[in-house]
């Protein structure tokens, strides 16, 4: 076996397990925690996405959740997914991180322009279709605003908790834990957060519904 | 026949309902019931399409990079973290803003009881002036050496940003507790400021080292799309000038603020 296929065989290795990988971190090798940042951050990405609403904020989480990670990695020892861990870790911090946005957002005279990464993700952009009809256009763009309006309208303990059971497919307990809440209250914020939404875009989707049914959205 | 609440209906669609076979069951007999459950599901399903961006394939190389140099060389001990010159350099700047309000906090008791707070509040406030306003002078010379830069002839393809890139991702950690400092002191004018180049210097930061000259192009129209370099010097005018102001009165400091947070 040559050195090469011996230093692909021990990247594998420390890829097969998280555990082995914060064993390894914890005994003073740093790379060992790279795998664990390269494997979750994608992950990590999206629920702080999903929390805090736009990329800048979301990178910010990511960045700090791992390095907190790594901080506290000593009290980790315990436990047996580090990817639950630090989806939590980055879950708290994207709560402090929006209730921070949301006192600058208050405190500015000037309200905030869109970001620029929202339009250059904007679904309407993916599509492929050549011919998207001015009404189809119009009532996506408008519905997608809904959304977002509506949720950035939630309090954060709504948003939280809707991000990670609905989207993330999170346990109660596991979200319970981040909002330091019991399981009936976080099963109640879960409701509130849906009923919240469904009061807000009901409307707006039942209009879209209609629409396709006489042809006007494809 | 008794329907279901909107409560159960939603805490059986996301998976949390307690008596889960006894919604079942009634919603196979029911078709109100299941009817509320299509709208519930429709509006959850519109909100399926809410698209997340992708970071990229490199992305958890990205993020490696970006923590890498902030890592002590063993996990679990916090200080450690503290002691990369980076953050001292920034924490040193807002341990100076603690001690220096500190002491002269204790100088003007004796002086004069009756302007304690408001004291203590300049001498804060002009300790992150000095700071702040170095920290913006260098963002903005990183800014117009990047909107300057361009290629040196029609033929070359890629231009090198690795110097603009390694400075932004230096400034980006000092710009984070610059902007958190500021809104500890309820400087919102400046925190917005800093926020609005915190997103500024990120692009900068994740740009490739070497880029084409339409992105080159790229990132300068964003630049000036978001008009920082105005803000950056209008806001590092206004400190210079405060600064220089020896003896500034309470009245001028919130006119000041009041100012940056109309830029």
């Amino acid at each position: 076996m040559n050195r090469m296929q011996q230093n692909v065989d021990s990247t594998q290795a420390i890829a097969e397990s998280d555990a082995i990988a914060v064993e390894r971190t914890l005994a003073g090798d740093r790379d060992a925690y790279r795998v664990l940042v390269e494997r979750h951050s994608h992950n990590v990405f999206r629920l702080a996405y999903r929390m805090t609403g736009n990329r800048h904020d979301a990178e910010e989480v990511v960045q700090e959740a791992f390095l907190r990670g790594y901080q506290k990695l000593g009290q980790f020892a315990a436990r047996s997914n580090f990817g639950t861990w630090v989806y939590r870790i980055a879950a708290n911090y994207a709560i402090d991180r929006m209730r921070q946005r949301q006192k600058e957002d208050a405190r500015r005279e000037v309200p905030r322009t869109e970001d620029q990464d929202g339009m250059e993700n904007d679904p309407l952009s993916r599509v492929k279709d050549e011919a998207p009809t001015p009404e189809r256009l119009t009532q996506s763009i408008e519905l997608r605003k809904q959304m977002e309006r509506a949720l950035a309208a939630l309090s954060e303990a709504e948003r939280t908790a809707f991000v990670m059971r609905h989207w993330e497919g999170c346990g109660i307990e596991e979200i319970a834990a981040v909002l330091k809440s019991s399981s009936n209250a976080t099963k109640n914020t879960v409701f509130r957060a849906v009923q919240k939404l469904r009061q807000a875009l009901q409307p707006f989707v039942e209009t879209r519904a209609q629409a396709r049914a006489m042809g006007t959205e494809l | 026949m008794k329907h279901m609440t909107e409560e159960e209906l939603i805490a059986y669609r996301e998976g949390v309902a307690e008596q889960r076979a006894v919604i079942s069951e009634h919603l196979a007999a029911c078709k109100e019931c299941r009817a509320e459950l299509q709208r519930i599901e429709a509006v959850l399903a519109a909100l399926d399409t809410l698209p997340v961006p992708d970071p990229g394939v490199d992305y958890g190389r990205q993020v490696w990079k970006q923590i890498a140099p902030r890592l002590a060389e063993k996990p679990g001990r916090w200080w450690q973290a503290w002691l990369e010159p980076r953050r001292l350099a920034a924490a040193g700047a807002v341990l100076a803003l603690v001690v220096g309000a500190f002491l002269v906090g204790r100088i003007s008791t004796k002086h004069d009881l009756g302007n304690n707070a408001a004291s203590k509040e300049q001498v804060r406030e002009r300790i992150l002036v000095v700071a702040v306003g170095e920290h913006l002078g260098h963002s903005e010379r990183m800014l117009v050496e990047l909107s300057n830069a361009a290629p040196s002839g029609p033929k070359q393809k890629e231009v090198n940003i690795s110097a603009e890139q390694q400075r932004a991702e230096d400034l980006l950690q000092e710009n984070r507790l610059y902007r958190q400092t500021a809104l500890q002191e309820g400087d919102a004018g400046l925190a917005s400021v800093l926020d609005e180049l915190e997103r500024v210097l990120l692009d900068v930061a994740h740009s490739p080292e070497e880029v084409t000259p339409a992105q080159l192009e790229a990132i300068q129209k964003k630049i000036e799309a978001r008009g920082i370099l105005f803000k950056v010097r209008v806001v590092n005018k206004e400190l210079q000038q405060r600064q220089e102001a020896s003896e500034p009165t309470p009245s001028q400091n919130k006119t000041a603020k009041g100012e940056r947070n109309k830029v």
